[in-house]
């Protein structure tokens, strides 16, 4: 199970004035069970690269193969690639349009050919997945919070049991403690149901945290393709290209700076915790004479 | 008074039923008392849900307090012939560019307040000019909206309040959308404004990091303001934030994680080069 890009050329309005080259020459291997994370500044290409992958859209030349068969194929089921290849939109509540919670998510599984009945199942385990509470079941999705109806989106894909799941910033808009909540339940469903997800953010601090492999698109191209870690080592460059790292890197790259032996590739804030105790100790340090000996 | 004062404000949500009539209601903004002084640059956080943005609204009178009273520069907003006057003085932001964006070519669009008001032509193009000025767009005036990037939208967005001359304007997460690059410089524009046009800045955000630059700091819960006072005193709580489904910048955070294993350093640490300078002395 897993998808190719070869050579992926994509151009909005060719032939005319507008024409603007969205992808180039774009080589990419999704195999299965990974957790990708996608960053590039708005217009970089990500959008359009992540509706490739389950055939939105065809590209102007080069070919998408899912599990070594060209999607773009005369015979291609590509209905059928869709529903295991699911995509969440960005502001997923959009896509919200059933009277009730759970006809909404029913909507997927039923129009795969299962029965109400059948349908409910898939649904309401999808629900509980991504931690919805049972007693909003029957509810208006108009009458929730951001939070819930992002969840509720979430499921909608989740239901139909897609192989990959993809998100286009599933967070924005949500506050932290809310963020923390739906990407902890993505990753949990990366490790119970073994699915790829490849998660596009605006925040590095949550691909740092949560990804195993980093997507940084831009100008249409992928300029890094590698662990989290190595990419933000290349901070300065990500800033030329409108991103950034996570604070902690710019943290520890100071501090290094300053004579502290720091490893200035810690990302996250336990990592980077760690670490500077482990400096502060070998330094013999007056700052942590006095408290709790560790 | 300050510019922005309210008094026991509350706000209800009607829910009705097929017929019209009241099925259930929910109190959304409980008994708030603020009063912001003119100038100055305030944030206020609280999760989804806490009633902050239902409370923002009542700043241009978008809402009108169920009970309690708004002043804005002195102004009750419940008084109708008021109205507009109070929407000039408190200009709004909200998150998505896309939805407050109306005009196909950028200095149209910021011009689209000043002309509402009735404002004769050539000072609408002043003000326009001003505004496109401050918020750093002048370079894309003839472009059309619908080809920037999302922090060039909010800074048009922005541009087209202040080509109002609000005294006063209201961020409604307005980076909620942006990549880091679109944050930066719309919380740079907004900053600016702040210091150099002593613009009333209230910013709302999920962003904590955001925060740190205000003069005063409001959190949220259920409808009533539980915390307020310096970014410093309102980030050194790390755990009542937590609970407020909140958060604390990632540089703050690791200090306090670090102060807990022993490291000895001062409380609310809040920018990186506080941090390092604490660790190397």
């Amino acid at each position: 199970m897993s998808i190719e890009l070869k050579n992926v050329t994509y151009t909005y309005s060719p032939g005319t004035a507008y024409e603007i080259h969205a992808l180039k020459d774009i080589c990419l291997t999704i195999p299965d069970g990974q957790f990708i994370g996608v960053i590039g500044h708005t217009g970089s290409g990500k959008s359009t690269l992540i509706q490739h992958l389950n055939a939105l859209i065809r590209p102007t030349s080069g070919s998408v193969l899912y599990n070594g068969e060209d999607v773009w194929a005369e015979n291609y089921n590509r209905k059928d690639l869709r529903s295991q290849v699911g995509l969440v939109f960005q502001y997923p509540e959009h896509q919200l349009f059933e009277s009730d919670v759970l006809s909404d998510v029913c909507f997927g599984p039923m129009n795969q050919g299962l029965s109400r009945e059948e349908a409910e199942k898939e649904a309401e385990k999808a629900l509980r997945q991504v931690g919805f509470k049972e007693k909003n079941f029957h509810k208006s999705p108009f009458e929730l919070s951001g939070g819930q109806k992002k969840r509720v989106a979430i499921a909608g894909v989740l239901a139909m049991n897609p192989r990959i799941l993809i998100l286009d910033e599933p967070t924005a808009g949500l506050d932290p403690k809310g963020r923390d909540e739906i990407l902890d339940q993505i990753a949990e469903l990366h490790s119970v149901r073994g699915i790829t997800i490849i998660l596009v953010s605006h925040s590095m601090e949550d691909v740092a945290k949560y990804v195993e492999r980093l997507i940084v698109v831009n100008r249409g191209e992928i300029a890094f393709d590698d662990t989290p870690k190595e990419v933000f080592s290349h901070y300065r460059e990500l800033e030329a290209m409108g991103l950034a790292a996570p604070q902690i890197t710019y943290i520890m790259h100071a501090l290094k700076e300053k004579g502290l032996n720091v490893d200035p590739g810690a990302t996250t804030v336990p990592e980077a915790c760690e670490d500077i105790l482990r400096a502060l100790r070998e330094a013999g340090s007056p700052l942590l004479k006095g408290g709790p000996a560790k | 008074m300050g510019i922005i004062k309210t008094v026991k404000v509350a706000f209800d949500y009607f829910k009705y039923d097929e017929d019209g009539n009241v099925q259930e209601t929910q109190r959304a903004v409980d008994n708030v008392n603020i009063d912001i002084p003119e100038g100055s640059f305030v944030a206020v956080l609280g999760h989804n849900g806490s009633g902050k943005s239902t409370f923002a609204k009542h700043i241009n009178a978008l809402l009108l307090p169920t009970e309690g009273t708004v002043w804005i520069d002195g102004m009750d907003t419940l008084k109708e012939p008021e109205l507009w006057k109070i929407r000039q003085k408190a200009g709004m932001v909200f998150q998505n560019p896309d939805n407050q964006i109306i005009g196909t070519v950028v200095e149209e669009d910021v011009g689209f307040g000043p002309e509402n008001m009735g404002i004769p032509t050539d000072d609408i193009w002043k003000r326009v000019d001003e505004s496109l000025e401050k918020t750093g767009m002048t370079a894309y005036r003839h472009h059309s909206p619908n080809k920037l990037s999302g922090g060039q939208k909010q800074r048009v967005a922005i541009a087209g309040v202040m080509a109002m001359r609000p005294k006063c304007i209201v961020l409604d997460e307005p980076t909620a959308m942006l990549d880091p690059n679109g944050r930066k410089e719309v919380l740079e524009a907004v900053r600016q404004l702040n210091r150099e046009e002593k613009v009333t800045v209230v910013l709302i955000t999920h962003y904590m990091e955001e925060v740190i630059h205000a003069d005063h700091v409001y959190v949220m819960d259920e409808g009533h303001v539980v915390m307020e006072g310096t970014p410093r005193e309102i980030f050194s709580q790390v755990e009542t934030l937590k609970k407020y489904r909140l958060d604390v910048p990632q540089v703050t955070l690791l200090a306090w994680e670090l102060k807990k294993s022993g490291v000895d350093i001062p409380e609310g640490i809040l920018t990186t080069e506080e941090l390092v300078n604490a660790l190397c002395q």
